[in-house]
């Protein structure tokens, strides 16, 4: 059922892309939020909120804006794998120091560690741009020359075909040995211990999945804007991603696309038609999510489907 | 004689001027039942957190079938065949009874998946065999957390025992569980220790049970091994009726 949801979707987004063209961009955009929300949804299941995984954003971000920038022939898949591999090369160095915290802690530094990065991206104007940040010319993709349109709408089915990819692949991690071990993380790592597994390790490797899956986010952001400014990395970033993750629900994949849908639409109607209360308005639609359905959107949704279900994943 | 399964030379351990471990020598040879008794604050907990790795000793050394384990990790001991049950038991408790043993069962191998789902990665006859060897087949599906502590201790002993572990350490299984339940309890977990072979300790302050279950007796008073014998020996000591068994 849950499946079939996910494939409906799929063919809603290119649906929606290719009738109304206007659509693409923020569909991209909420692609892109479930994306990262995706990687935020990782270090939730281990019981783990960052407040600073826009961090990773930024760094892909920047890294595709200088490669790009360096050498303007670089096809965009290119500058999507650079932006992913910054991100996870970052998050590997930075996984070692923040997974030995829990908890107020590991959200608390990953948001300190994601501020001096913003703070310097804005500082070096030199090399970032500063706040007014660094264009990115629209490259190739696939190595074919396109106009703003088709450009859109190849980026369109790629969000979309990696949304799917990405969430089916995410949902068999959860599944498998290694994502029911990192759930255990949640609720008892002393067990883990004497069973013999390595609590830091498990969340590490989730950590730079995670840092890999914001950095292709961020990646993608960077080419549909064809701007990179120092805001792709701010606190207010990351507070998305994980209000995302808490509105759609961390039980399954499906989730967060859920929850970047229904953000990305509010924020789209409520920013036209309720101007200056629209973050007023999400903040309204979290508390009725947290009232009404604590596990977010998808509990509820796997609640209608299974109401026998017991409460373990 | 053959190499003692678990051996001490020399423990030592204080907490500020509490002495919790006072140059403890004690070796358990494989085959036996050791009961460890003592009153609160004894160190009994601590010389098990000594040998599973939780605490390092100022001094001494850990053996475990002859290897040195006193400076590794308690994953790193677990992998040379020690099994833990706790007090508290050490459940995940936002898993299924059955999800519990196969992630201790995907564990053991050292390497897990990230791809094949846990169920699939795991030997499901063996999982059946372990809840049916503790009498949990029945709660298989069920949360851990929202099991009896009977079945919760239970659970914490079949979840060590997907190690396939040479001796298994339990401390006080039977706390927090009703009187009338404890013996069927022991019952369980001793039968299933017995089947797959398992030397076994365990803490206890049910004489009654010390009794029944143990093949040798261990008393501690202020972080020191006082009595080390058979039951009927230990358990008849003037110093350990005294100060231990307050008799």
């Amino acid at each position: 059922m849950i499946r079939s949801m996910a494939w409906l979707g799929m063919l809603l987004c290119l649906g929606l892309g290719l009738l109304f063209p206007w659509s693409k961009t923020p569909l991209i955009m909420a692609l892109c939020y479930g994306l990262a929300s995706l990687g935020v949804c990782l270090l939730v299941r281990a019981g783990q909120v960052s407040f600073g995984h826009a961090l990773y954003a930024a760094v892909a971000a920047y890294a595709v804006a200088f490669l790009a920038r360096a050498h303007p022939e670089t096809d965009g898949l290119v500058l999507i794998l650079a932006g992913i591999l910054a991100s996870t090369v970052v998050g590997g160095v930075v996984g070692l120091f923040v997974v030995r915290y829990r908890g107020i802690f590991f959200g608390m530094l990953n948001l300190a560690l994601s501020m001096v990065v913003f703070s310097m991206l804005g500082k070096f104007y030199n090399v970032t741009g500063g706040t007014d940040g660094l264009r990115i010319n629209r490259p190739t993709m696939f190595g074919l020359v396109t106009e703003r349109n088709d450009y859109e709408t190849l980026l369109l089915c790629l969000s979309v075909l990696l949304a799917g990819g990405l969430g089916w692949l995410v949902q068999r991690y959860f599944k498998s040995a290694a994502g029911e071990a990192l759930a255990g993380i949640k609720s008892n790592e002393t067990r883990l211990e004497y069973l013999g597994l390595s609590a830091k390790y498990i969340l590490w490797q989730a950590y730079v999945g995670s840092a890999a899956l914001v950095g292709l986010s961020g990646a993608l952001f960077g080419l549909v804007q064809g701007l990179v400014t120092p805001d792709i990395g701010s606190w207010f970033r990351s507070g998305e991603y994980v209000f995302i993750t808490i509105l759609g629900g961390s039980g399954h994949a499906l989730g967060v696309f859920l929850g970047a849908a229904v953000f990305e639409a509010v924020k789209l109607f409520a920013s036209a038609y309720m101007t200056g209360v629209w973050q007023m308005l999400l903040g309204l639609t979290l508390i009725l999510v947290i009232l009404v359905a604590p596990e977010g959107m998808v509990g509820m949704l796997r609640r209608k489907i299974n109401p026998h279900k017991g409460s373990a994943p | 004689m053959s190499t003692p399964l678990l051996e001490t030379k020399g423990l030592s351990l204080s907490f500020g001027g509490v002495v919790a471990a006072d140059q403890i020598d004690f070796a358990l040879h494989a085959g036996e039942r050791l009961a460890v008794i003592g009153q609160n604050g004894a160190g009994k907990t601590t010389f098990i957190n000594i040998c599973t790795g939780f605490l390092k000793p100022k001094s001494g050394q850990v053996l475990l079938d002859g290897v040195n384990i006193t400076h590794k990790e308690p994953r790193q001991i677990v992998r040379l065949g020690l099994g833990r049950s706790f007090q508290l038991p050490q459940l995940f408790t936002e898993h299924t009874v059955r999800q519990c043993l196969e992630i201790a069962a995907a564990a053991r191998t050292g390497r897990l998946s990230w791809f094949t789902a846990l169920t699939d990665a795991v030997d499901r006859h063996e999982i059946d065999d372990t809840l049916s060897l503790v009498g949990l087949q029945a709660r298989a599906h069920h949360a851990a957390s929202a099991l009896p502590e009977g079945q919760r201790k239970l659970l914490d002993v079949a979840m060590a025992l997907m190690l396939r572990p040479k001796l298994m350490i339990m401390d006080e299984p039977t706390s927090g569980v009703a009187s009338e339940d404890k013996m069927a309890l022991m019952d369980t977990v001793m039968q299933a220790l017995q089947e797959r072979q398992v030397t076994s300790w365990f803490v206890e302050h049910d004489i009654d049970i010390v009794n029944r279950y143990a093949t040798r007796v261990a008393a501690w008073i202020a972080g020191r091994v006082a009595a080390d014998g058979p039951p009927a020996q230990v358990l008849s000591d003037p110093q350990i009726k005294r100060e231990v068994l307050g008799t």
